[in-house]
């Protein structure tokens, strides 16, 4: 922020550009630790424009200097949370990551159920089977039938 | 009655703090936190009462004035959301208590679960409270933090894979809200949402539009609508029981209140009614055409979940006093039946070992009560009569039909398109899980479903019973609210008294 006061200097302004286009840029990434990257850069340039958007000047301390010259305080107040959660995310982040290579051997972020599901099927040439009614007369779901030899099973499951 | 107004989030968190520190004493845990819920729960109904007969309750924190400070607002609408956030976050606190101590269950809680449950609690209501843009970020944040933790509670691999995805779409959303706040900030030079109502609508209409439409963004990915709705189904379903119920209860609910406060108190006018009615239409119908496709009982509910919060931006898209009554009486409703749905899956889960439609059935013979407690919730959120669920919808499309116009008519047909796919969606469960040939995914016979978990859910689905019997009074509540909400004074001249400095 400059003394004089004549609005955010062109240097910020571009390293917000820089930090958010980068930070998207990461966050469309498969793996998780560049997708933290992502979100850390992603982060710090937002909290540079929160900055940017109060008024430049001295630092906000009374007695310091004449009150009209002074930097807005706000922002700043904004700012110190804003970096706190970010923060705290970051490490929750960290631990998921870590997490992740621990259990999978990676920090890829893999497809969605339903992808993976469409993508098997697919791979096997067949329409998807979305009646789960069950097909014949034994799955027929308008039907209560007790389904009798399965039952008489269970019983003598239970007798021995 | 000023004083009791930051009691719903100063009690939980600092029983978060008490039952982080008794972590090795389940019992007395678990006492602090129903007794933090139901206080909490007794404060709100206060709240509701003073705000309904005498207008908004405002505190200033720290004595700060207004414009500067932090303001905690219970507003009707303020104080209704924090009412049925408590309740249902107590009973699913019980349900939880009860899933604890049965001897079946998987995942039982672990000692972290009561404190980040408070936590959640304390973000959900903060809120609804805050007074101003950053304190609402700031609420958000809280219950986002804690959401976190309890989607990978236990850390298991199926939960770390969709919490991934859970946490970086929710961070995402998070840093285009706090950046649309910083914009609203170098915009207006405030924060404030009574002071920003004023300056806002001084300022040049292409600027005003992109500070609404960047807010409208975050939030709608929060509230998951639909394009920006694909994390929920994937993310929600792998999460315990108790957990799932009260995400999809509150979570997606909290984006739709921000929703409303954004499109009512900050831009009126309606100019982004258009985009918002196109988005509602395509929630509803693309939302409830994932669900018919589903085979698993919490991702088909996770996505009528999606469908059915088209209903309410649809509602607040037609910025009328009929159209946002309706809006917030679906919301109070939807928190209800959407959360006690989630817990009767978990007990579908507890008693048959599986949510998997192709692996259970006959429900209905071997536990009758399960299957009127699915039975009633269900037809609710399908819209079937006498049930809150067809007043909502009744409410809603009455007042899309009243507004008129081309878009408004294709809105209310989707609706009832949407309504008619739900009541399929419903009995198509129905018909699977409860009334086809008994099969269980577990061989072995089943112990007793816990007391307190099917208590719980009994007290739920008498909630959403409770909502139809008092939908007259509960409709001149929400009305009167939304009345307020459009003139935008009572709130204004409440939290500045002096005026707009």
């Amino acid at each position: 922020m400059t003394e004089s006061g004549a609005g955010p200097t062109l240097v910020l302004v571009l390293a917000v550009a820089v930090l958010v286009g980068c930070g998207v840029i990461l966050l469309l990434e498969r793996s998780l630790t560049r997708v933290l990257l992502g979100i850390i850069m992603l982060g710090n340039g937002v909290n540079v424009l929160i900055l940017l958007g109060g008024r430049p000047g001295g630092a906000p301390i009374v007695g310091s200097g004449p009150v009209e010259r002074m930097s807005d305080p706000l922002p700043q107040a904004m700012v110190l949370t804003a970096i706190v959660i970010t923060f705290g995310f970051t490490a929750f982040l960290l631990a998921v990551a870590y997490r992740s290579w621990y259990l999978s051997g990676d920090d890829e972020v893999p497809d969605d159920l339903e992808d993976r599901q469409i993508i098997r099927r697919a791979g096997r040439n067949e329409a998807s089977a979305a009646d789960l009614g069950g097909e014949g007369p034994n799955g027929d779901p308008e039907q209560v039938d007790p389904e009798p030899a399965r039952r008489r099973l269970r019983r003598g499951d239970d007798g021995q | 009655m000023s004083a009791l107004l930051p009691l719903p989030v100063v009690v939980p968190l600092l029983g978060a703090a008490l039952s982080l520190l008794l972590a090795g004493k389940p019992r007395l845990q678990r006492t602090i936190s129903v007794l933090c819920l139901s206080g909490t729960l007794l404060v709100a109904v206060l709240l509701l009462v003073q705000a309904y007969r005498h207008g908004p309750v405002v505190v200033a924190v720290g004595a700060w004035p207004p414009p500067v400070g932090i303001v905690l607002v219970a507003d009707q609408l303020a104080a209704l959301m924090l009412v049925v956030s408590s309740a249902v976050t107590l009973c699913v606190l019980l349900y939880s208590v009860g899933q604890g101590r049965s001897e079946t269950s998987e995942s039982s809680p672990v000692s972290i679960f009561h404190p980040t449950y408070l936590v959640l609690t304390a973000g959900v209501t903060n809120a609804f409270l805050a007074g101003d843009l950053f304190n609402l970020f700031v609420g958000f944040e809280i219950l986002l933090a804690a959401s976190f933790v309890l989607i990978t509670l236990g850390g298991t691999e199926a939960r770390i894979r969709t919490g991934s995805t859970y946490v970086v779409v929710s961070i995402l959303s998070s840093m285009i809200f706090l950046t649309s706040v910083g914009l609203v900030y170098a915009a207006t030079g405030t924060l404030n949402l009574a002071q920003l109502a004023e300056r806002l609508d001084d300022l040049p209409g292409g600027v005003r539009l992109a500070l609404e439409l960047m807010l409208l963004l975050a939030f709608a990915i929060k509230a998951a609508v639909f394009p920006l709705s694909a994390w929920l189904p994937d993310s929600y379903p792998t999460a315990p029981a108790p957990v799932t119920a009260v995400f999809a209860g509150l979570l997606t609910k909290v984006g739709v209140y921000a929703i409303i406060r954004t499109e009512t108190l900050l831009f009126p006018g309606g100019r982004a009614d258009k985009l918002l009615m196109v988005v509602a239409g395509l929630t509803m119908v693309v939302g409830i055409l994932g669900a018919v496709a589903q085979s698993d009982l919490k991702r088909l509910f996770s996505f009528t979940l999606v469908s059915h919060i088209g209903y309410m931006i649809f509602g607040v898209a037609l910025s009328t006093a009929a159209g946002l009554s309706g809006a917030i009486f679906y919301v109070v409703h939807h928190i209800t039946i959407q959360t006690t749905l989630f817990l009767v899956a978990g007990l579908v889960e507890e008693r048959a070992g599986s949510t998997d439609l192709r692996r259970i059935g006959g429900l209905a013979r071997a536990a009758p009560l399960l299957g009127v407690l699915f039975f009633v919730p269900a037809m609710n959120l399908a819209g079937v009569p006498p049930f809150s669920g067809f007043l909502g919808k009744l409410g809603l499309l009455q007042a899309g039909v009243a507004a008129g116009g081309p878009l408004p008519g294709v809105l209310v047909a989707a609706g009832t398109l949407t309504s008619l796919l739900t009541l399929y969606v419903a009995s198509r469960a129905w018909n699977i899980a409860f009334w086809r040939a008994p099969r269980t995914a577990t061989s072995e016979p089943v112990a007793q479903l816990p007391r307190l978990m099917v208590g719980a859910t009994v007290a739920l689905v008498a909630l959403g019973l409770a909502l139809t019997v008092l939908a007259g009074p509960l409709f001149d509540v929400t009305a009167d609210a939304a009345g307020d909400l459009l003139l935008r004074t009572p709130y204004v001249s409440a939290v500045l008294p002096g005026g707009v400095p």
